[in-house]
């Protein structure tokens, strides 16, 4: 990339051993597995395409309704409706090998037993280029949160991925914790390479004319616009204790939230619920990102991680 | 499927909630097929806002038309904007009707619902017959639109105050049964609320017709990757999976269906 004046502007970055050619992914579960989208954006911009998480075996999801709009985003409860590990490798890896891009995976499952099976799976399928722990969803029973709230769970199952796999490992951390430094300790210790955050923040919405929730879930994932000042703070404080990289995501409608993530600390940023309303918000998020730089005089996008000034 | 943005060339009440929008939209005018849908981001309600999906009304010389009704916060927005303003849509999306029917077309709308059922009976070979159902006269659209295109015309509306007084599968009971004295075939085309395209597919199973139903689920990314839209469905051999109303459908042939 060369702007006007022959200034070269570096993009790339190492997410935990993940190349990527410019630090912009999207949101697992918001881009499905990219080829929902090929026909309407080129994919092949994106630094990394990450997946809809899977676990080993085929997997329904939630009943309907799935989703809520509020104010400044929309509610999920999706409950990680997956083909399984060798559904997405026979229908979804061969477009995926075709863009060129690196693959992360979000994988789950009920125990630590499942994760690990899944993470040395994909070790197998050709074109994987890491992994996303989820340790955090909020819509399913198993899995998910149980490991993401208790920082010791977290590290147990992230120890049990780590000896199943070489691939990059980047744990999905939850939102809701008291203090995500400690999570942060623990999953770089227990071997992560990278770290993933926010996850969605648990809420809840309810119709008031016949006093049910509206989800069928009762209870699901906020994201979007609203929750993108509380992924900020948790981002800035995760990077204070992180010695790994961080992806960071929550609320990125355009390149200015992008660069703020890492202005906090983030080494690469993900486009999550504005893939709905916008498909191509991720183009202009990495234009941003160039435009910003440009303006400030930088030449490598590695320079933006961490770079808020706190007087 | 293109991502464009079109400019308001019409904007008109049908009745007092019903409105018809015609937006110049060439690409997405041009691909769209009866039974298609596009997604549409509503200016005005904020960029954090999701789309909203509309069925096609009409597709013709470069123009799309979409039929709505007043319900919520974007379509209350919609109401307000006025020839010369521009959108951004998303179509043309979703797999659309098949057209050739074996016998005679019978297309059974509630509501809103003839919206596809209006495009696809201009595209269908031979004139058959709509039954349009509705809680009430207001609820009754295109009955003009239809019979000037030359298609027979039955109405029905739970209050009684526009054609008969029941539902509109009352009408396909009667419409079956006429084809099934005659002994002639025929094949079915819904769209309207879900507890209709039910009725009308157990009738559609019962009679050894064809019925085509077109799915009204509330979608987010219309593009079939987030599986917010999904519909349980059954294959040719027995054995179910989920689909995505957006992306595999949002019309399905009643007997895949698991309801």
């Amino acid at each position: 990339m060369v702007n006007v004046m022959g200034h070269k502007i570096d993009m790339a970055v190492n997410l935990g051993g993940i190349r990527m050619r410019n630090p912009v992914t999207v949101a697992s579960g918001t881009f499905g597995y990219g080829q929902e989208y090929a026909g309407l954006v080129d994919v092949t911009r994106l630094g990394a395409i990450t997946v809809k998480g899977i676990r080993l075996r085929e997997w329904p999801g939630n009943p309907l309704p799935r989703h809520v709009e509020v104010p400044g985003g929309m509610l999920n409860a999706i409950g990680l409706q997956g083909p399984g590990v060798e559904g997405f490798a026979r229908d979804y890896m061969p477009f995926l090998r075709t863009t060129g891009v690196p693959v992360i995976v979000n994988i789950w499952g009920a125990d630590e037993s499942e994760y690990a099976e899944v993470a040395r799976r994909l070790g197998e399928v050709e074109g994987v280029s890491g992994l996303e722990l989820n340790i955090s969803c909020p819509n399913v029973k198993e899995g998910g949160s149980v490991f993401g709230t208790d920082p010791r769970a977290a590290a147990s199952l992230v120890a049990a991925v780590r000896r199943a796999t070489t691939l990059p490992l980047m744990p999905k951390l939850a939102p809701n914790v008291p203090d995500i430094r400690v999570f942060v300790r623990a999953a770089q210790e227990a071997g992560a390479d990278a770290l993933s955050l926010i996850n969605t923040l648990p809420a809840m919405a309810i119709d008031i004319e016949s006093r049910r929730p509206i989800l069928a879930n009762k209870v699901g994932g906020l994201s979007g616009s609203a929750i993108h000042p509380v992924a900020v703070k948790l981002v800035w404080e995760a990077a204070q204790a992180a010695r790994v990289p961080i992806l960071a995501m929550g609320g990125i409608m355009g390149p200015e939230q992008a660069v703020e993530f890492m202005l906090a600390g983030a080494a690469a940023v993900a486009v999550g619920t504005a893939n709905f309303i916008d498909p191509g918000v991720f183009l202009r998020v990495i234009d941003g990102i160039e435009a910003y730089m440009r303006r400030q005089g930088l030449g490598s996008v590695r320079e933006l991680t961490g770079a808020v000034i706190c007087d | 499927m293109v991502d464009t943005m079109c400019e308001v060339v019409g904007h008109k009440p049908l009745t007092e909630v019903y409105r018809e929008m015609d937006l110049s939209a060439p690409e997405i005018a041009g691909q769209a097929r009866p039974g298609q849908f596009v997604h549409v981001r509503v200016p005005g309600i904020g960029a954090a806002s999701l789309r909203r999906p509309f069925s096609i009304f009409g597709a013709d010389c470069g123009r799309l038309k979409i039929l709505y009704k007043n319900v919520g916060r974007g379509t209350a927005e919609m109401t307000r904007l006025r020839t010369g303003d521009k959108l951004q849509v998303i179509g043309p999306l979703g797999n659309g009707f098949p057209l050739e029917p074996e016998g005679e077309a019978l297309l059974v709308a509630g509501g809103y619902g003839v919206a596809p059922l209006f495009f696809l009976a201009g595209r269908l070979p031979r004139a058959g017959v709509a039954l349009i159902g509705g809680r009430a006269a207001a609820d009754i659209l295109a009955r003009e639109d239809f019979e000037r295109i030359g298609w027979r015309v039955r109405v029905a509306t739970q209050d009684g105050s526009l054609g008969e007084k029941g539902l509109v599968t009352d009408l396909l009971d009667r419409e079956l049964e006429r084809l099934r004295q005659k002994g002639l075939r025929g094949e079915i085309f819904a769209c309207g609320p879900e507890g209709m395209s039910r009725a009308v597919g157990e009738r559609a199973a019962a009679a050894g017709m064809r019925g085509w139903l077109s799915l009204d689920k509330r979608m987010v990314c219309g593009v079939g990757a987030c599986l917010a839209c999904v519909q349980k469905l059954r294959r040719a051999d027995g054995s179910t999976w989920i689909g995505r109303v957006c992306h595999d459908g949002p019309v399905f042939e009643a007997r895949e269906i698991v309801w």
